[in-house]
C-alpha cells in the first residue's frame, strides 16, 4: 500500500516535468488528466480501508479531474482554432530546469516540518509543494490562456495532494471542498476562454496587455 | 567456476552483439506489416564487408584508418567491465565506473575525428550534432551512477550493478530505480543513434547524425564500425538490463539463459519504441535529455531521503 | 439569525433573475439593501448571538465589517438605480442578479466561523464579482476580467494550501481537530509551530492577493479601472475589506499561538511595500481611475502595517477601514461620474470637472482630501491613531517610513485629481448629455457626511463596536 502510494506520487512528480517540457497542447491536457486520475486513487490508499463513501468520491474525482475537465478543455481549444503548439516565455528546457529545481527545493523545505502523524507518507509533502509550484510556472511563463488554465488546474492538484495529510483528521471535507473550487473554476474559465476568443479571435494573452501602467 | 563465467562472457561479448540490430529490425519489420531481413543478416553482412576492397580518400590521414579500430577496441574493454546477468565482470576495480564512461568517450572522440578527417561538410555536421547530444546524455550516465553507488554502496560496476538484483520488487527504493531505468533507457537510444533521436535509416543529409559520419568507410573497415556499433548497443543494453529487470534465480545455466532472454527482449522493445514514436525535432532533442538527466537527478535525489 | 441575513439578498436576487423588463429590475435593489442593513442594525445593538449556528457568528471584527458593507452597499444600491437609468442599452439582469449574490456571499464570509467555510465565501464572492467588472463588453474590460479572475483564483487556491497547513498544525494524535475558529483559538498555544509559520505565509500570500496588497496587486488597476463605479466603490470597500477580514483572523489565531514578532514583521513588510508601490506608481499616474486603483493598495497596505504593528494602531486600523470604505465610495462614485460625462478617464482629456459638474466635482475633490488624510474628515483620525500607535510601540524608523509615503502618495494623487477637477474644459473635450441627477448624486454627498462625521465624532455605539473588536483580536504576549 504505501510503495503503491509512494509510486503514485512519484508519477506525479514525472507528469510535472512533462507537463513543463512538453510543447503540444494536447499532451499537456492529457498529463493533467492523468495527474487527475492518479489523484484521484490516492485517497484509497492513504486511508487504508475503503468504505463505500471513499470509493465513490475517488471514483467521482477520477471522472472529474481525468474526464470532465479534460474533454470540456479540449472542446474550448476545438473552438478557438488555435495552433496547438505552447508558447513559453522562457523556453522548455529552462522550465524544466526551473521545476526540477522547484521539487529539490520541496523536498528540502519539507525535510524542516516535522510530521505530526504516526505513519505519514515522507513524499505527501514534497509532492504537493512541487506541483504547486509546477502549475505557478505553468500560469505564469506560458502564453496561451488555455495554457494558463492548465496551469491553475495543476495549482489545484498540489493542493488536493496536500489534503490527503488531513483525511484521518478532517474526511471529505478537504476532498470535497478542493473539487467543487476546480469544477468550478475550470467552468468559468472555459467560459471566460469562449469570451477571449470571441473578442480577439486569438487565445494569446499577449493581446491582453493593452491595459498597462 | 570463474574461468567458465569468463570465458562465457567473452564469448557472449564477442559472439551475440550482431543479432541485436537483426532482432530490432525484424520488429519493425513485423510492426510495418513486412516480413524484413533474415535475424541473422548482419553477420552475413560483416561476412561479406570482410572480403571486399576498402577505398580511401585522398583528403584522409591516418585518424581515418585508426578511427573505427580504437572505437571497437574501447567498446571491447568496456564490455569487458559491464557484469553481464548476475555474474561477475572479468575486469572489476574501484572507480572502473570512470573508465567506463571515458571508454565510451574514446570511442566517440575518434569516431568524430575519423568523420571530421575525411574533411566533408556532412560528417562536420553530424560529428557536431553527435558531441553536442553526448553532452546532454552524459550528466543523465552519472546520475544513474550516482544512485546505483549510493544504493549499493560500492564505486564498481560489478557490486554496483548486481545490487538492484538482490533487492525486493515492492521495497522503499523501487520507486528511484524505476526513474533511473526510464532515464537509462533514453540514454540508451541516444548513445545508439535509434528513434526518437537518431533514424538510422535515414540518408538525408540534413538529418543524419550518426549515419552520416560512417558514410566513407567501406570494406572490412566498415565491417568494423558496424560491428562495434553493435557491440556498443550490447553493452548498454546490458547496463541497462541490471535495472530494468532485476531478477536471478542462483543457477548459472538458467542465469545465462535468462540473460540472453532478456537481452533479445530489449532489442524487441527498442524495435517497439523505434516503431512507434516518431522522430523528435531536432529542437527538441535536448529537452528529451535534458528530462533523462532529470529523471536520473530524482532517483539520486529519493535515495539521499 | 445571520442565515436571514444571507437569505435576503439571495431571495431579491432570485427576484432579479425573473424580473423580465430592464426598467424595472434595478429598483429590486434599494428594498434589498435596506432590509439587509435593518437586520444588520438589530443582529448588532439588538437582540443577542445567542441560538447561533456554530459555523455561522458575528465576531466583533465581523461585526464591524458587516455594519461597513451594509451601509455601503445601501448607498450603490441607490446609485445603481440612476446609473443603470443611464446605461439603459445595455441589459442589466447579469448586472442586478450578481450585485445582490455580491452582498449575499460577502455576508457569509464575515459570518462564518469556519475557516473552510470562510474560504468558501471568499472563493464565491471573486465568482460574483467578475461578471461586473465585464459590464461594458469591450475589450479592455475582458482582460481586466481574466487577470482579476485569474489572479484571484490562484490567491484563493495559495488560501486554501494555507488553510490545510493551519488545519494540520492542529492535527494530534487522538484528538478531534476543528477548523472552527473558536476553537482554533482554544488550541492556538498548541498548534505546531513550523507549520504555523508556513500557513501563515501562504495565508498571507492567499488572502493578500484578494486584498490587493503589493505585489500581488496587479489586477487591481485594470480591474478598478475598466469596471463601472459602482462596482469600483463596492470592490473596493467590500471584497478588499472582507479580505483583510480573514486576514486579521488567521493573524489572531497566530497572536494566540505567541507568534506575534514573527507575523508584526511580516505584516508590517507587506504593509510598507504595498504603500511603496502605490507611491510610485501613482506619481504621474493620468488615468485617474486606475490612481483610485492604487489609492486602494495603499491603503491596503496602511490596514496591514497597523494590524502588524499592534496596540492602538490595531485600533488605527479598524477605524481606518470603516473609514477608507466610505470614501473610496465616494470617490468611485464621483470618478464614475466624471467619466460617464466626459466619455474619457484621462487627465488629458478631462480638465475642469468642477465647471462641468459642480456637485460630482466638488465631492471628487473633497473625497481626495479625505482620503489623504486632511482633517476633518474621518481618515486623518484613524491614521493618526496609527501614526501614534507606531511611535508607541518605539518604531521609529516605520512611522518615519510611513510619513514619508503619504507625503509621497498626496503629492501624486493630488496632481492627477487637481488636473481633473481645476481648469477650464476644454472647448473640444468630448461631451456627453450627463448631467448630475439626484440618484447619481445624493447617495455619494451622504457618503462624504458620513466620512465627515467619523472625522468628528464617533458614536457611542460604534466606539463601543471598535473598542470590543480591538479588545478582542489584542492579545497580549
Amino acid at each position: 500500500m504505501a510503495s503503491m502510494l509512494n509510486g503514485l506520487l512519484v508519477a506525479v512528480l514525472l507528469l510535472n516535468l512533462f507537463a513543463l517540457g512538453t510543447s503540444r497542447i494536447r499532451a499537456l491536457i492529457n498529463a493533467a488528466g492523468l495527474q487527475g486520475i492518479a489523484l484521484g486513487l490516492m485517497p484509497l490508499l492513504v486511508h487504508g480501508h475503503a468504505n463505500l463513501l471513499s470509493i465513490v468520491v475517488a471514483l467521482a474525482t477520477i471522472v472529474l479531474k481525468g474526464a470532465i475537465i479534460p474533454q470540456v478543455l479540449l472542446k474550448a481549444l476545438r473552438d478557438a482554432r488555435i495552433k496547438r503548439e505552447v508558447e513559453p516565455i522562457i523556453g522548455f528546457m529552462p522550465s524544466m530546469l526551473l521545476g526540477a529545481v522547484g521539487t529539490a527545493a520541496s523536498i528540502a523545505l519539507a525535510a524542516k516540518l516535522p510530521p505530526l502523524q504516526a505513519r505519514v507518507q515522507p513524499l505527501i509533502v514534497p509532492a504537493a509543494f512541487s506541483t504547486v509550484f509546477t502549475g505557478f510556472l505553468l500560469l505564469t511563463t506560458r502564453i496561451k490562456a488555455i495554457t494558463q488554465a492548465i496551469g491553475y488546474l495543476v495549482l489545484e492538484n498540489g493542493i488536493f495532494i496536500f489534503g490527503l495529510l488531513l483525511l484521518d483528521a478532517m474526511p471529505f471535507l478537504v476532498e470535497l471542498g478542493v473539487l467543487l473550487d476546480v469544477f468550478v473554476g475550470v467552468f468559468v474559465i472555459s467560459i471566460i476562454i469562449h469570451h477571449i476568443n470571441r473578442e480577439f479571435a486569438s487565445l494569446d494573452t499577449r493581446h491582453l496587455s493593452s491595459l498597462k501602467e | 567456476m570463474a574461468v567458465v563465467t569468463v570465458v562465457i562472457h567473452i564469448l557472449l561479448l564477442l559472439l551475440m552483439p550482431p543479432i541485436l540490430p537483426g532482432i530490432i529490425n525484424k520488429t519493425k519489420a513485423m510492426f510495418a506489416g513486412r516480413v524484413g531481413p533474415p535475424l541473422l543478416q548482419p553477420y552475413y553482412d560483416l561476412m561479406r564487408l570482410m572480403q571486399k576492397g576498402m577505398v580511401f580518400s585522398g583528403t584522409t590521414t591516418w585518424i581515418f584508418r585508426a578511427g573505427p579500430l580504437v572505437t571497437l577496441a574501447a567498446v571491447v574493454v568496456a564490455g569487458l567491465m559491464v557484469p553481464l546477468g548476475g555474474f561477475n565482470a572479468p575486469i572489476h576495480f574501484t572507480g572502473d565506473l570512470i573508465l567506463f564512461a571515458y571508454l565510451f568517450a574514446l570511442a566517440r572522440f575518434f569516431t568524430t575525428s575519423a568523420a571530421l578527417d575525411t574533411g566533408s561538410a556532412f560528417e562536420g555536421m553530424g560529428a557536431a550534432r553527435d558531441v553536442t547530444f553526448a553532452c546532454f546524455s552524459e550528466p543523465a550516465l552519472f546520475l544513474a551512477f550516482l544512485m546505483l553507488a549510493k544504493f549499493s554502496g560500492s564505486l564498481s560496476l560489478t557490486p554496483m550493478l548486481n545490487a538492484p538484483l538482490s533487492s525486493h520488487l515492492l521495497g522503499p527504493s523501487v520507486a528511484a530505480i524505476v526513474l533511473v531505468a526510464a532515464g537509462l533507457f533514453i540514454v540508451l537510444l541516444a548513445e545508439n543513434s535509434r528513434l526518437p533521436i537518431d533514424d538510422p535509416n535515414t540518408h538525408l543529409e540534413l538529418t543524419m547524425i550518426h549515419e552520416v559520419m560512417v558514410l566513407d568507410h567501406s570494406g572490412p573497415l566498415l565491417g568494423l564500425v558496424l560491428y562495434g556499433a553493435a557491440m556498443k548497443l550490447f553493452v548498454l543494453c546490458a547496463l541497462v538490463l541490471h535495472v530494468m529487470a532485476p531478477y536471478q534465480t542462483h543457477l548459472a545455466a538458467v542465469d545465462w539463459a535468462l540473460f540472453i532472454g532478456q537481452m533479445l527482449g530489449i532489442a524487441v522493445a527498442v524495435g517497439v519504441v523505434e516503431s512507434t514514436m516518431a522522430r523528435l525535432q531536432l529542437r527538441h532533442v535536448p529537452t528529451l535529455l535534458v528530462a533523462a538527466s532529470l529523471l536520473c537527478g530524482f532517483g539520486f535525489l529519493l535515495m539521499l531521503r | 439569525m445571520a442565515v436571514v441575513l444571507i437569505a435576503i439578498p439571495i431571495l431579491a436576487a432570485a427576484v432579479a433573475l425573473a424580473i423580465g423588463s430592464n426598467r424595472l429590475r434595478p429598483a429590486v435593489l434599494p428594498p434589498a439593501a435596506a432590509a439587509h442593513l435593518g437586520c444588520s442594525i438589530y443582529l448588532l445593538f439588538g437582540a443577542q448571538n445567542a441560538g447561533a449556528m456554530p459555523w455561522l457568528a458575528l465576531d466583533p471584527p465581523g461585526c464591524l465589517v458587516l455594519l461597513l458593507l451594509s451601509v455601503l452597499f445601501l448607498i450603490c444600491s441607490f446609485y445603481s438605480v440612476g446609473y443603470l437609468r443611464e446605461r439603459h442599452e445595455l441589459s442589466n439582469r447579469i448586472f442586478c442578479v450578481c450585485l445582490l449574490l455580491f452582498l449575499a456571499t460577502t455576508t457569509l464570509v464575515v459570518c462564518s466561523m469556519h475557516l473552510g467555510l470562510m474560504w468558501v465565501a471568499i472563493e464565491a464572492t471573486t465568482l460574483s464579482t467578475a461578471p461586473l467588472i465585464y459590464f461594458n463588453r469591450t475589450q479592455r474590460s475582458i482582460e481586466a476580467t481574466w487577470k482579476y479572475l485569474l489572479i484571484g483564483s490562484v490567491g484563493i487556491a495559495l488560501a486554501l494550501l494555507g488553510s490545510f497547513f493551519l488545519a494540520y498544525a492542529s492535527v494530534r494524535p487522538g484528538a478531534v481537530s476543528s477548523l472552527l475558529f473558536g476553537d482554533l483559538l482554544r488550541e492556538a498555544p498548541r498548534l505546531s509551530k513550523p507549520w504555523l509559520h508556513v500557513a501563515f505565509i501562504l495565508l498571507l500570500v492567499g488572502y493578500g492577493t484578494k486584498m490587493g496588497l503589493a505585489p500581488m496587486h496587479t489586477w487591481k488597476p485594470d480591474a478598478y479601472g475598466e469596471a463601472p463605479g459602482v462596482v469600483g466603490a463596492l470592490l473596493a470597500g467590500g471584497v478588499t475589506n472582507c479580505a483583510f477580514l480573514a486576514l486579521v483572523r488567521v493573524d489572531h489565531i497566530c497572536r494566540a499561538a505567541g507568534e506575534t514578532a514573527y507575523t508584526g514583521r511580516l505584516l508590517i513588510f507587506m504593509g510598507l511595500l504595498s504603500m511603496a508601490f502605490a507611491a510610485v506608481f501613482m506619481v504621474g499616474q493620468r488615468d485617474f481611475k486606475r490612481m483610485l486603483a492604487y489609492s486602494s493598495v495603499e491603503h491596503m497596505g496602511i490596514l496591514t502595517l497597523g494590524v502588524g504593528v499592534g496596540g492602538g494602531a490595531l485600533f488605527g486600523s479598524l477605524l481606518h477601514m470603516l473609514n477608507n470604505g466610505m470614501t473610496k465610495g465616494v470617490l468611485f462614485l464621483s470618478a464614475g461620474n466624471i467619466h460617464r460625462a466626459y466619455g474619457a478617464r484621462t487627465t488629458d482629456e478631462v480638465r475642469g470637472a468642477i465647471r462641468r459638474l459642480p456637485l460630482s466635482g466638488t465631492l471628487f475633490l473633497f473625497g481626495f482630501l479625505a482620503i489623504t488624510g486632511s482633517p476633518p474628515f474621518g481618515p486623518f483620525v484613524s491614521e493618526f491613531s496609527i501614526l501614534n500607535g507606531t511611535l508607541d510601540a518605539r518604531r521609529f524608523v516605520v512611522g518615519a517610513a510611513f510619513l514619508l509615503l503619504l507625503a509621497i502618495i498626496f503629492i501624486g494623487m493630488g496632481r492627477a485629481v487637481l488636473t481633473v477637477v481645476e481648469g477650464r474644459p476644454s472647448p473640444a473635450a468630448h461631451r456627453t448629455s450627463y448631467r448630475d441627477g439626484q440618484l447619481t448624486g445624493l447617495p455619494v454627498l451622504v457618503s462624504l457626511a458620513i466620512v465627515l462625521l467619523l472625522g468628528v465624532y464617533i458614536p457611542t455605539p460604534l466606539r463601543r463596536l471598535l473598542q470590543d473588536a480591538a479588545r478582542f483580536l489584542e492579545v497580549r504576549s
